[in-house]
């Protein structure tokens, strides 16, 4: 009860609120449209964020954090649940109804080199958002777009060349201008530099994070990378097969991880010193297919410390420690 | 734990080479027009093309010396001799008659300097028919194509991006067109207009809009085809995320990604509709006496064997510009082919 009426009062505080949220894809369906199977992609996830923070989402692949990230920017329409942007809740709104409220929220994705449309020139790439939502006047885009690439560490002649001349870390950088353009609060990561070498990456990653102080941005940032999560986020969710499996803030989740698939993950960071004897957790197995999700805890056929009840029930999501949310039976032994 | 993040991403400084100011890779555009002019053959059908173009619409406005419905009414004269035998009392008489005959057209008239090809069987001059043949089938052939392309992309792009039951609707509709025999259903058609006395000259137009609404199917499914793939692509869920409408996304994203394909269609399919035009023309259906078309020019012969055999100046050059036609655009598309394929970069 106390926590509804938190979320009844706190819309103001919260830039994104998600509850419950459920995303499934129809696998099979008879000739009358109805689905006889299907696969769910995202299984009743819960979170708040704060405007300002950056919500780390990490997870192995195919656990559905891409799917997550787009059914709350509404590019998939969810099958459950209730996503509250900014005090307003967007769950239903009609795509026509959506248009307005896309400048705010926007998404960079995983890879530079398909999301550039390649016979446009980085100019018109950056312009087009701009003119159709009008965020400055007509005379005025070009000078916009300029001071846009500059702070995104693009050069002013860049504007009249097209994608294909450029490398991935630029071309990334042209993708986030272009999310920028229309200054979003919230923007949605996708795995924004797993596609990108490491010295990119970090250049990438120290432009997100500026950029997030001048524009006061709230990101979701979405990745497998643990060490990138580690440096940008302030809060961090684990994602094991559609569902958050831990949440809770950066420092806690890494000095006390409680679930032991969040154990498993933070075990297999690499540390550059071969003398460090590392203790890895090995998981056995494969990541069992979430369209036949295994029964009680999702995580049991891979957990080393499995117990009867763990096949049996499906553990409740609950706070542990303040701010540090886990669903696992074993925590409380 | 901490010291790792500073290994992984410390450096701040922007080491990523720059893109040389002065040294440009060239435009899409730009690229495609330079492979296309690297190839011979299809500067070749650029200029057979181009050449056809001008002989059909400025050549007349220059060459006035006839008409495409004028008569050569010059008259010549001609002589046939006659003898005739016949015996009276075993004196065998032999009486020679010269017959004169006044022509009022100068018919089948060898080329010369007053007509530069001759004249045909109704003495028209054939050099200036030629001319105005060029100029029907060329408009026709390309009104026919911007047509089917224009049905073609609107139709096929509507079933792409939205699929589901309109793409099926669409798709069948397609299927059951393609299905259908195109030259009996022609000359049904054709019955049907000449027993509704349409003007002569506008035949040929209610011809090709039937062509039209038989030929947009194959455009369409190209167009589908295209748009099925690239609407999966990551820039075309950038363009939702960033609320563009759906008229945006289709006209402005996705069919200039299609524009290559379908240069290449409407080129090809040029020659087709030509082709096509001259069918119809010399199986009688489609232009028609007085007024001029290549067919209708080759259509002559079929009535009469002598201008097959001798006259060759009568239908040749018309089936030599049908076949210059045809092989000109198919070179181009051909060339434009090769130039707009993005995997070719030579």
């Amino acid at each position: 009860m106390a926590k509804e009426n938190e979320i009844n009062k706190s819309t103001s505080e919260y830039i994104l609120e998600v509850e419950n949220l459920r995303k499934c894809f129809p696998l099979k369906k008879t000739i009358t449209g109805k689905v006889t199977s299907e696969l769910v992609a995202v299984d009743g996830v819960s979170f708040k964020l704060k405007a300002g923070e950056t919500l780390g989402i990490v997870g192995e692949s195919g656990c559905g954090k891409t799917t997550m990230g787009r059914t709350i920017l509404k590019l998939h329409q969810p099958n459950g649940g209730r996503i509250v942007f900014d005090g307003k809740d967007i769950t239903d709104l009609k795509p026509s109804q959506m248009r307005e409220l896309r400048r705010q929220m926007q998404i960079i994705f995983q890879d530079p080199y398909s999301s550039l449309p390649p016979r446009s020139t980085v100019g018109g790439i950056l312009s087009e958002p701009v003119s159709v939502h009008k965020i400055v006047p007509k005379e005025q885009i070009k000078d916009y777009v300029l001071e846009l690439m500059d702070k995104c560490g693009l050069r002013d002649y860049y504007y009249e060349r097209y994608p294909h001349e450029f490398s991935g870390g630029q071309r990334q950088r042209i993708c986030i201008a272009r999310a920028l353009s229309v200054n979003p609060k919230l923007v949605v990561c996708d795995e924004p530099v797993s596609a990108l070498d490491v010295s990119i990456q970090a250049q990438i990653i120290n432009l997100l994070k500026k950029l997030q102080q001048d524009m006061n941005l709230t990101y979701l940032f979405i990745s497998h990378d643990l060490s990138v999560v580690k440096f940008i986020s302030d809060k961090i969710g684990v994602m094991y097969l559609g569902q958050i499996v831990e949440y809770g803030d950066k420092k806690d989740i890494f000095s006390k991880p409680l679930h032991p698939y969040t154990k498993a993950l933070f075990s297999a960071i690499p540390y550059p010193d071969p003398a460090v004897k590392m203790n890895r957790i090995v998981l056995k197995g494969d990541i069992p297919s979430p369209a036949n999700p295994p029964k009680g805890c999702r995580f049991h056929t891979r957990c080393p410390y499995a117990k009867p009840i763990c096949s049996e029930v499906t553990p409740e999501y609950k706070e542990h420690e303040k701010g540090h949310f886990a669903a696992c039976h074993l925590i409380e032994e | 734990m901490e010291e790792l993040n500073k290994n992984n991403v410390q450096s701040t400084e922007d080491t990523e080479a720059p893109l040389d100011k002065n040294v440009r890779l060239m435009s899409p555009t730009r690229m495609v027009v330079r492979r296309f002019f690297r190839s011979k053959l299809s500067i070749l059908g650029l200029i057979m093309v181009i050449g056809l173009f001008l002989f059909s619409f400025v050549g007349p406005l220059i060459y006035t010396e006839w008409g495409e419905t004028e008569l050569d009414r010059s008259g010549t004269v001609e002589y046939a001799f006659a003898e005739t035998t016949y015996t009276v009392n075993g004196v065998e008489y032999t009486v020679r008659q010269t017959i004169e005959t006044n022509l009022t057209d100068n018919f089948l008239a060898p080329p010369s300097d007053e007509h530069i090809l001759g004249t045909d069987d109704q003495g028209y001059d054939i050099f200036v028919r030629l001319m105005y043949g060029g100029r029907i089938s060329l408009t026709v052939s390309f009104l026919a194509v911007f047509v089917i392309t224009l049905f073609g992309t609107v139709l096929g792009g509507v079933a792409g991006y939205f699929g589901g039951f309109i793409d099926n609707l669409i798709m069948r509709v397609c299927d059951v067109l393609i299905c259908l025999p195109g030259i009996p259903i022609l000359l049904i058609i054709s019955t049907i207009l000449t027993a509704s006395d349409i003007d002569a000259k506008y035949r040929i137009y209610l011809l090709m809009i039937y062509l039209t609404l038989f030929s947009w199917p194959g455009t369409a499914r190209l167009v589908r085809g295209q748009i099925l793939s690239l609407r999966e692509q990551e820039y075309m869920v950038a363009a939702e995320a960033m609320g563009y409408s759906t008229s945006r996304k289709i006209f402005k994203h996705l069919v200039p990604n299609v524009m290559p394909q379908l240069i290449v269609q409407m080129s090809l399919s040029l020659g087709s509709m030509i082709l096509y035009e001259a069918t119809l023309s010399y199986l009688g259906l489609g232009v028609q006496a007085p007024y001029a078309a290549w067919g209708t020019m080759i259509n002559i012969i079929s009535t009469n064997n002598d201008i097959l055999q001798n006259h060759w100046n009568v239908w040749v050059p018309a089936g030599v510009c049908i076949v210059i036609a045809v092989l000109g655009l198919n070179f181009v598309g051909d060339g434009l082919r090769d130039a707009l394929d993005p995997k070719a970069r030579r």
